[in-house]
């Protein structure tokens, strides 16, 4: 045996004697997987942080104001901090969002879902994504510049002959101001109810929908008595989602409605929304108080938020197979 | 009579049909109308100058907006460089370890961070970081923003680890691989372009905020003396010069507005194509 093949004998006995487990590495995998699960829990941290960080700078306003914040009387300079017409403006302007993007989204995802043929589906579909993902403050500038004119002109006058006896739908008509507010909000909640309605029709099982054509149903009929009714909780939750989107916009919002603390039954009138008061006072304000109060509608607005988040996103995951989206 | 009767109810579905296509319809050309809007009104306000120079008083010519276009990428450059690898690190253990009620929480809370308001998220900011240090900075806009892109990361990161197959990992650890090392060299470049899409989505989403900003980098009309002073952004330059009554401000916020519009339509379209090569791949 030579010198060489003896010590390739010896080495390899050596390696051979090596234990596995030294090639893996469980310090590693024990600090990745720490790396890991410190990074996932930094979101529940986040959410948390959020609300304390918030509560904490809003106190000196919860303090010095109480209850009185929710009574109508905006006047920073008379110290009267009343939030009322601010709750007002963002429910009503959500709520004209909601009427006109909810049936245009949910009729959008019938038709992307069950109706249109593939090559169509996916352009459309990715043209209504683009929609969703035009800056708010591009559609703010839109709205003020292109928009307000038209409702002024066109929509607000209508309006006016045709359904003028309603109090909604009385008084001058300024262009800016609740109606315009709703209606920008629409365009950008559209592809919010129109992508997760989508998500949950195609989620309804096939044999759904054969058990009803093969009762001779129309195709019509199948959507809305075989895929609505399954799909109902998704679409309610793909409904919310969208509120909850309208609730929190400012951008778009603050450029178009008036931006005036009234609450008035009018929808050519302008108004405000908590959200809007952040954007348009926010630079402006002075003294501890001002801000604080303003940092509260600020936490009042994420507290809304969460739970019409909460809410919708438990009717989506219940819909669509929890956790996969 | 049952014939009719028939022919009324495919008459109705075939209407009841094109309605819904008009639906859909209809959210395509509100696009369309609101982007050929933006172009008509933006390109007259592109020009050499106006990516090159400061913002001038009004009535002098010859302002751009180069400060705002410095800030805005320094700002989304600092908030991706602290949500990303966050974000993809907790989608990873969402993806391959995220099993049990806590996971499920982190899931849950993930969604529902996304659908925060911006303007909340942007006070958080100002509270955590403006008030302490006692100026508006760029940093505390990208700790804002940063907030935002987190949950979209950590989703999408989610999806695509998941979408590789388990038999890949697998293999890669029957070969005696450790578990961290077979995680970043044989999943995640895997489920790069999924994971890349995410990004992409996320910092589409943040390039074109404003309200985030108003509290935090709060704008300036010079160039920036550091990430801890008061920095410009396009999407802030819009909304200070909208509310103006001069119409060359008003031109330049058109001009910001449609920068955004490209850049964010680029980013998104990107992403797909990413996403989809992927697939085609496959």
């Amino acid at each position: 045996m030579s010198q060489e093949s003896a010590k390739l004998v010896s080495a390899t006995r050596a390696a051979a004697a090596r234990p596995v487990r030294a090639r893996t590495s469980p310090a590693g995998d024990r600090i990745f997987s720490f790396v890991l699960f410190f990074a996932s829990y930094l979101v529940l941290a986040v959410v948390a942080g959020l609300f304390i960080v918030l509560l904490q700078r809003s106190w000196p306003a919860i303090q010095a104001i109480g209850p009185r914040a929710f009574s109508n009387l905006w006047s920073p300079n008379d110290a009267q901090f009343g939030v009322l017409s601010f709750v007002y403006g963002t429910i009503v302007s959500s709520f004209i969002a909601l009427l006109v993007a909810g049936p245009i989204g949910i009729g959008a995802a019938l038709f992307l879902a069950e109706l249109a043929p593939r090559k169509l589906a996916t352009p459309v579909a990715m043209l209504i994504e683009l929609l969703a993902a035009v800056p708010s403050i591009v559609y703010g500038l839109w709205g003020l510049y292109a928009l307000a004119p038209f409702v002024r002109t066109y929509i607000g006058p209508a309006l006016q002959h045709s359904l003028g006896f309603l109090p909604i739908f009385q008084g001058p008509i300024y262009g800016v101001g609740m109606l315009t507010g709703g209606l920008i909000l629409a365009i950008m909640v559209v592809p919010t109810v129109a992508a997760i309605s989508r998500d949950v029709f195609e989620a309804v099982p096939r044999d759904q929908r054969e058990g009803m054509l093969a009762l001779g149903a129309t195709k019509w009929e199948m959507m809305t008595k075989a895929v609505l009714p399954y799909a109902r909780s998704g679409v309610i939750g793909a409904l919310v989602l969208g509120l909850g989107r309208a609730l929190g916009e400012a951008m778009a919002v603050v450029l178009v409605i008036g931006n005036k603390p009234q609450i008035v039954a009018s929808l050519f009138a302008p108004g405000y929304t908590m959200a809007s008061v952040l954007a348009n006072e926010f630079s402006e304000a002075t003294g501890k108080v001002y801000i604080s109060m303003l940092i509260e509608i600020g936490l009042l607005l994420f507290v809304v938020s969460l739970v019409v988040n909460v809410a919708a996103r438990l009717l989506v995951w219940s819909a669509s197979g929890r956790g996969r989206r | 009579m049952n014939l009719r009767a028939k022919a009324v109810r495919a008459a109705w579905s075939q209407f009841m049909i094109v309605v819904s296509g008009l639906c859909a319809g209809m959210c395509g050309a509100v696009l369309a109308i609101v982007v050929a809007y933006v172009i008509g009104k933006g390109i007259k306000a592109i020009n050499w100058t106006f990516f090159t120079k400061l913002p001038t008083p009004v009535g002098v010519p010859g302002g751009g907006v180069a400060n705002a276009l410095v800030g805005s990428i320094e700002i989304i450059v600092m908030a991706s460089l602290a949500a990303i690898p966050v974000g993809v690190l907790a989608g990873i253990y969402l993806a391959l370890f995220g099993r049990g009620r806590l996971a499920a929480l982190v899931r849950f809370f993930s969604d529902v961070l996304t659908g925060m308001p911006s303007i909340a998220i942007g006070m958080f900011a100002y509270a955590l970081v403006v008030i302490p240090t006692g100026h508006f900075s760029a940093v505390s806009a990208s700790v804002a923003l940063a907030v935002i892109m987190l949950p979209i990361v950590v989703r999408t990161t989610e999806e695509a680890v998941r979408l590789v197959p388990t038999m890949i990992r697998e293999g890669a650890l029957a070969l005696g691989i450790p578990a961290w090392k077979a995680t970043l060299m044989v999943t995640v470049p895997v489920a790069r372009p999924g994971i890349v899409t995410g990004v992409l989505l996320a910092v589409a989403r943040v390039a074109g905020e404003s309200a985030p900003l108003l509290f935090t980098a709060f704008g300036s009309q010079f160039w920036s003396r550091g990430v801890g002073q008061p920095t410009a952004a396009l999407p802030l330059v819009i909304y200070t010069y909208a509310n103006s009554p001069y119409a060359d401000w008003q031109q330049i916020a058109w001009g910001c507005a449609l920068i955004l519009v490209v850049l964010v339509f680029a980013l998104n379209l990107t992403a797909r194509l990413a996403f989809s090569s992927r697939v085609a791949a496959n």
